[in-house]
């Protein structure tokens, strides 16, 4: 035992080469490896007739992606992913800065606990608790009408293009069931964030003569900026990929995780659905690159 | 009154029912060099804090330059700390940091440069100013926390351990360059420390601060050679402390004191004690050589120890060595003695 970690001791490569062997094997093999595949068949095109998929190099595939109906699918995905990452940052950013400055100890373990606790259960339960919520005979209804509020959810529901004709039925209701499902996945990483922040930080500025709301721009929102993009990278990637929430709530109108679904599985269309996969590859690339422009990753 | 920069009127401040500030009375001159001294928890960080706004007393009201402040928040005081642990802000530059209290005023940005090049070139960081605090040595990191804190020539300046993390090489060039810094501009400065040489090193003015209460406030001299209670005489510099019988056999009276042991000279039978001298019988227990002096335990006969004190100048540690199981007469003079309370 003692002449292995001699041994090791004098290899500190060869330590760090077994420490990584197995994620980087799974990193390059398994990740890469499937994403590379995605990317190969993407180039590919489906014989219409055959119902074939032709193995030769061909750009057919991603011109069929700048269909209107297909690029509407995209530009839905996105807004949508957008308007559930900064609805989740509005959420967020308070809690987790009262968890991380103001909470005790004790409180801030039970906040943690609660903010974690709804990730414990499936995550399909959950969409569909909210599908219930939601519907016109929902519990959600119920309070609009004890509160006699209909006129005013009405109008919600008319809106042009978000409505439907329940909110279980429109992207009103998606929207409020991807705030909440992956609003935990944003309020972490701004908590960890901000408890990196020593509070005579806070003090300093407010000493140098700065009112809380200038110490909040000047201070507390640039440290706390690289939480806020990695909560946004998780809440908007998620979003982007989901089928679930897109097909059990909201109209008929299609979400990518959904066009992938379908053209990988009812109609057998493997190019199709590896060229849409690449959309939120590419948009996330150019999201993160924003990111680093706004100088999300100069405090990392 | 008007001449005091700030004053408390029995201030206290309790975390629960722990009295952290306990009725404390205290008057700090325009222009002086005031030190908090006193161990970890004792309050002295307390009254600073209070100073500055970052916590407000349970009782009791302070006053800066006679304006009651004690419900004002820190950014509506007048008075700048330099913290512990620098506190700079590490997603911006030294000169964003610096200049960050004048960014908040709105001075305009040609007199905001002006003044930091001022500033960077008092405290010895011309040319440092588009660098990023991570990129600078503690040293520097806490020339730039002055810095900013005096660009916005604040009344009062209050500094919170802010050596603590130097070398001691560093710590003492410091020291120096604070009290002369200190001269130059004029302003009150109010200094934080647990380290007794650092307060006497740099202050006029002491406060002796022992659990939430003040012991002694007066002169480095003061302090030091006229230690007001047995807790001073203790915490600032080594002291012997001689109670009781022994007293009584010493002074002829059993009322406590305290005397420095570089006072007390180490003597044999032979030598000739003029009438202002204390004198007592003992043996040296132990000798400690630390090059500059030799640190000696004498038992006395009547019972008790002193740590006596002599500079090395003619003795070698192969003289002093020698001194061991020695039969020594210790005598020093009568003025030297501080009677102690409590």
């Amino acid at each position: 035992m003692n002449r292995l970690s001699t041994f090791f001791y004098k290899r500190p490569a060869l330590v760090t080469l077994l420490l990584l062997a197995i994620p980087m094997l799974y990193m390059i093999v398994v990740y890469l490896g499937s994403l590379f595949a995605l990317l190969l068949n993407s180039f590919y095109f489906l014989e219409e007739f055959t119902g074939l998929v032709v193995k030769e190099f061909t750009l057919s595939t991603y011109v069929q992606l700048f269909k209107p109906t297909n690029l509407g699918i995209f530009g839905r995905t996105a807004g949508m992913a957008l308007a559930v990452t900064i609805m989740d940052a509005l959420i967020a950013f308070p809690l987790s800065y009262y968890i991380a400055k103001f909470a005790s100890r004790r409180l801030r373990t039970y906040l943690y606990i609660a903010v974690t606790l709804p990730l414990w259960s499936s995550y399909l339960v959950r969409v569909y608790a909210w599908k219930l919520i939601l519907s016109k005979e929902g519990i959600l209804s119920w309070f609009v009408n004890l509160f006699h509020l209909n006129s005013l959810l009405d109008a919600l529901l008319s809106l042009p293009g978000i409505g439907g004709s329940s909110l279980s039925l429109s992207p009103i209701g998606m929207f409020i069931a991807f705030c909440y499902i992956w609003l935990p996945y944003m309020i972490v990483p701004i908590q960890t964030a901000l408890e990196r922040v020593p509070k005579s930080l806070l003090e300093a500025s407010s000493d140098l003569g700065a009112k809380p709301s200038q110490t909040f721009r000047n201070v507390i929102l640039p440290l706390a900026f690289p939480g806020v993009i990695a909560g946004s990278i998780f809440t908007f990637s998620l979003t982007l990929g989901d089928f679930i929430v897109p097909q059990s709530l909201g109209n008929s109108r299609f979400f990518i995780g959904q066009a992938v679904y379908s053209h990988q599985g009812t109609s057998g269309n493997i190019p199709l659905a590896a060229a849409f996969t690449m959309g939120p590859v590419v948009i996330m690339v150019v999201y993160l690159l924003i990111a680093r422009k706004l100088g999300a990753f100069d405090a990392l | 009154m008007t001449n005091s920069a700030i004053r408390f009127d029995k201030v206290s401040r309790y975390f629960g029912d722990v009295k952290a500030v306990d009725a404390v009375d205290l008057e700090i001159n325009d222009g002086e060099f005031f030190s908090m001294l006193g161990p970890s928890g004792s309050g002295k960080t307390t009254c600073l804090r209070m100073i500055a706004g970052f916590d407000r007393p349970t009782s009791g009201s302070i006053h800066l330059y006679g304006q009651e402040v004690s419900d004002l928040p820190p950014y509506d005081r007048d008075v700048n700390t330099v913290f512990q642990d620098y506190a700079l802000f590490p997603h911006m530059t030294v000169g964003d940091n610096i200049a960050y209290g004048l960014m908040i005023k709105r001075v305009p940005k040609t007199e905001r440069a002006k003044r930091l090049d001022e500033i960077l070139d008092l405290v010895q960081l011309a040319g440092f100013a588009a660098r990023k605090p991570s990129q600078l040595s503690g040293g520097q990191r806490q020339r730039v926390a002055l810095a900013r804190a005096l660009i916005n020539h604040p009344k009062v300046l209050l500094l919170d351990e802010p050596l603590g993390a130097l070398d001691l090489k560093l710590r003492q060039q410091m020291q120096v360059e604070l009290k002369s810094i200190q001269k130059r501009v004029g302003i009150t400065f109010i200094f934080v420390t647990h380290d007794q040489e650092e307060a006497l090193t740099m202050s006029d003015r002491i406060a002796v601060f022992n659990q939430g209460k003040i012991e002694q406030i007066g002169s480095p001299s003061d302090v030091y050679e006229r230690p007001a209670s047995s807790f001073v005489a203790g915490f600032v510099g080594t002291s012997n402390l001689v109670s009781g019988e022994v007293a009584k056999r010493i002074t002829g009276s059993d009322q406590k004191f305290s005397i420095r042991p570089e006072k007390i000279h180490l003597g044999s039978a032979s030598d000739v004690l003029t009438e202002t001298m204390y004198k007592a019988n003992g043996t040296v227990r132990d000798v400690i050589y630390l090059g500059l002096y030799t640190r000696y335990l004498v038992s006395l006969d009547d019972g008790g120890d002193l740590v006596v004190i002599e500079q090395n100048l003619k003795t070698t540690s192969m003289d002093v060595l020698k001194a061991r199981d020695q039969k020594v007469v210790l005598f020093w003079e009568k003025d030297h003695i501080s009677r102690v309370g409590g």
